[in-house]
């Protein structure tokens, strides 16, 4: 599995020292656990320490460990009232100074809407898990599905991006929920950790290293004076610095349009230049946000797209069509938003066809086609959700694939 | 000699008439000038009256009026420093 | 005619607000100004440390007051600033925070935030501006809004009973409740001052006039006639049980202070829990800002 190590192009903005895991958070060890458990081990090594959540199947398990380790490790959790509450409480104890996070599932992923787009607004480092299940309302509780993967990225109001990532096993939950707090972090977003019911779930091997060995990226608090520092404000960086309630600055945040000051300014040219920061902040940095795990691209006529745990189920579509010569391969999306859309034209000049396999009746796919630009076919392998594909389900579009005339 | 004097920015003034109505010893009044957004603002009638209690300051909605003790020689006296928690 | 005459008087309000945006948008009349200089005056009779109060509000036009005052201010979303404010407290318990929002705001779609967070006593002090109207958005009606007024949504007249905010929240759970109006400047800073004393959850209701909308409609005239209704019709009744203190259109307004009682809060409620729990396992929350 391929994850972001040190990049050089961030590594001057913070200061010099590698930051790495406080270890009274990391439960260092070889555990067999599940995809929830893994999550919320990965949240405590990523050093968050505050969480507000609300019951949801399949994905309260992660606060209820998060419940039960914090009062050993020093931290808070609490569980709120509603979604709407557990999802802005997590943002106040942002601004206080800790790393938080909210756990939830599709009903509750809905009521959060408005809180991620005032995440996305305020710049407040954050992140929302969800477990995905069948839906769409209340749907199939405890069944997985992939079906929240266009909501992730446009749920909320309002032009704005995220980030989200999609981990396809109980060791990737604890891997990438630590990256999902450090990309938080460096480009102050709310980051959705799209996992789904069967990997929150399944059991598995879940190694956690030592805390020395685990890369954490610190809040990107100001140094600046009280009298210079803008709590909007960029020098050439698109990510401003930021400040905590208690610490003098008597900063404003607000969730209206806003100047550099962070005082509400509702014309036209600073909507224009906040909303399209907000925009480029992430676009302009996808190469660097990306994360992919690619396998036999090369020369290949059809490549399988997939995320989460359907990527391990194409996995057996791949090799068994690869076992009748044909020529597949494979591009697991790790980062789904930003949507790695110049890999995929690219690939898109050179394959005959992309076959997207999802847990939901067509939406990665629609990215991948819209992406590919007409030079290459798109073959959606849509499955209502419930369970998991059958891998003969996607073998048989690879095979019709391969067939398919070169465009 | 009156024992307090107010300060009035006239251009935050909407003219609501709170300062005139509480004024305990009717001091003020709307005068008819205009601030730049037309409306009246309120001048003093009888500075003699004066207390200095500040009520006119504690009601105006728009932060335009306080009122404060002064000494025989008309100096404001000074309170208790409100400004500290203020500075950083 | 020269700006301002006599400036030599300071006025005590002035290093709390950003004097960069004012004037503000609040309408002539309107008492949500009038507030904020009997909770500057609290601040400076309580001696609080400014550099570790936040101020949370919502959506409204109350709820504009954090954008006025010199402070860790935070403009949040619709009736969530409550669990907003449970955030910022829970992860620096230092912190005093002071939540500064509207009827609406409070008690409709935050409604279900303010009995719980009364319930679970969260040491946060709440300042509700109670105008009886939906202001900001042009005269709606509230759970406030008395019976038979005028709104743009119940143009034939309000029909539903109106909330009594201090039962409400008493019942619930609060340890200190107290109604006062934008007449009352005085015992409103010091109703203010005593909340700041207080662990637990404080909540302070302020009758204040909506002009534009609540007083024209109703044909009550404006800001200042109202202010005079409430000098002539408001009755203090220390400790009077909040089941009495309803409101009316035209009846009298029961002020005072109503409940002022001694509860843990939730923050010393957790702590004495896990160390009955988890005895020496316990460790205390530490600092926790990370940079």
């Amino acid at each position: 599995m391929k994850t972001d190590t040190a990049d050089p192009h961030t590594a001057d903005r913070h200061v010099a020292v590698r930051h790495t895991a406080d270890p009274r958070g990391v439960l260092t060890g070889i555990h067999f656990m599940d995809g929830d458990h893994a999550c919320c081990e990965g949240a405590l090594a990523a050093g968050c320490r505050c969480a507000a959540g609300y019951p949801i199947t399949p994905s309260t398990e992660v606060v209820e460990r998060f419940a039960s380790r914090v009062p050993t490790v020093g931290g808070t959790f609490i569980q709120m009232e509603d979604e709407l509450a557990a999802s802005i409480t997590l943002q106040g104890m942002v601004w206080a100074g800790a790393k938080a996070f909210t756990v939830t599932s599709g009903p509750g992923f809905s009521l959060m809407m408005e809180h991620i787009g005032y995440a996305a607004m305020t710049e407040t480092p954050c992140v929302f898990v969800d477990v995905q299940r069948g839906g769409p309302s209340t749907g199939l509780p405890t069944l997985p599905a992939q079906a929240d993967m266009m909501q992730a990225r446009w749920g909320s109001h309002g032009d704005y991006e995220v980030i989200a990532l999609c981990p396809n096993s109980p060791q990737e939950c604890f891997d990438l929920t630590i990256k999902a707090f450090n990309l938080a972090e460096e480009y102050r977003v709310p980051v959705m950790f799209m996992m789904d019911e069967v990997v929150g779930h399944m059991s598995e091997k879940v190694v956690i290293p030592a805390a020395d060995q685990i890369e954490v990226v610190p809040r990107k608090h100001t140094h600046k004076s009280v009298e210079d520092y803008l709590p909007y404000g960029t020098n050439g960086d698109q990510v401003p610095e930021m400040a905590h309630a208690g610490e003098g600055y008597n900063f404003h945040v607000t969730g209206l349009t806003h100047d550099e000051r962070g005082y509400p300014n509702m014309t036209l040219p600073v909507q224009d230049k906040l909303v399209r920061r907000l925009q480029s902040k992430i676009l302009n940095a996808v190469d660097r946000i990306t994360m992919t795990e690619e396998e036999q691209i090369e020369g290949a006529d059809v490549v399988v797209v997939s995320y989460g745990i359907t990527s391990r189920v194409a996995q057996r579509a791949i090799e068994a069509a690869r076992e009748r010569g044909l020529r597949v391969g494979k591009l697991r999306l790790i980062t789904a938003w930003p949507f790695p859309e110049k890999k995929i034209r690219d690939l898109a000049g050179k394959v005959k066809a992309f076959v997207v396999p999802e847990l939901n009746l067509g939406q990665m796919v629609r990215e991948v086609e819209r992406a590919a630009g007409g030079q290459a076919k798109t073959f959606a392998v849509s499955h209502a959700g419930g369970g998991v594909h059958n891998p003969e389900e996607i073998l048989k579009v690879i095979v019709e694939a391969s067939r398919c005339q070169t465009i | 000699m009156a024992k307090g004097r107010v300060s009035i920015v006239v251009e935050r003034c909407k003219a609501c008439g709170f300062c005139v109505e509480f004024c305990p010893s009717h001091v003020l009044a709307l005068s008819s000038a205009f601030n730049s957004k037309g409306y009246h603002p309120p001048h003093v009638v009888h500075p003699d009256k004066c207390s200095g209690c500040d009520l006119c300051g504690m009601y105006c909605p728009d932060f335009a009026i306080a009122g404060g003790k002064v000494d025989e020689a008309g100096v404001p006296v000074k309170k208790a420093d409100a400004a500290k928690g203020a500075k950083k | 005619m020269s700006d301002d005459l006599n400036t030599d008087i300071l006025n005590p309000v002035e290093p709390f607000l950003r004097s960069d945006r004012v004037p503000h948008i609040w309408c002539p009349g309107c008492g949500i100004g009038t507030t904020v200089n009997s909770f500057a005056r609290a601040l400076i009779d309580s001696n609080i440390d400014l550099g570790s109060l936040a101020l949370v509000s919502g959506i409204g036009c109350t709820g504009r007051v954090a954008g006025y005052v010199k402070l860790d201010s935070f403009h949040t979303t619709h009736g969530r600033a409550i669990p907003f404010a449970t955030g910022l407290k829970l992860a620096n318990p230092k912190l005093n925070v002071v939540v500064y929002s509207g009827d609406g705001d409070l008690s409709a779609i935050g409604g279900n935030h303010l009995i719980h967070a009364a319930r679970r006593n969260i040491d946060l002090k709440v300042i509700c501006v109670n105008n009886l109207i939906y202001a900001m958005t042009g005269g709606q009606t509230a759970p406030t809004t008395p019976d038979h007024s005028t709104t743009s949504t119940n143009p034939y007249g309000v029909f539903e009973a109106s909330f009594n905010l201090p039962h409400l929240v008493e019942a619930a759970g609060a340890v200190y409740v107290a109604r006062w109006t934008t007449f009352h400047v005085r015992q409103l800073s010091r109703a203010i001052s005593e909340a700041f004393q207080k662990k637990g959850f404080s909540f302070i209701e302020v009758i204040s006039p909506c002009p534009t909308l609540y007083q024209r409609r109703n044909k009550m005239g404006d800001g200042l006639d109202a202010m005079k209704y409430y000098k002539e019709k408001s009755r203090v009744r220390h400790g009077a049980p909040t089941s009495e203190v309803g409101m009316t259109m035209t009846g009298e307004i029961i002020v005072g202070k109503f409940v002022d009682r001694e509860r843990p809060d939730y923050q010393t409620m957790m702590k004495a829990q896990f160390h009955e729990s988890l005895g020496e396992k316990f460790v205390e929350q530490t600092e926790m800002v990370c940079s």
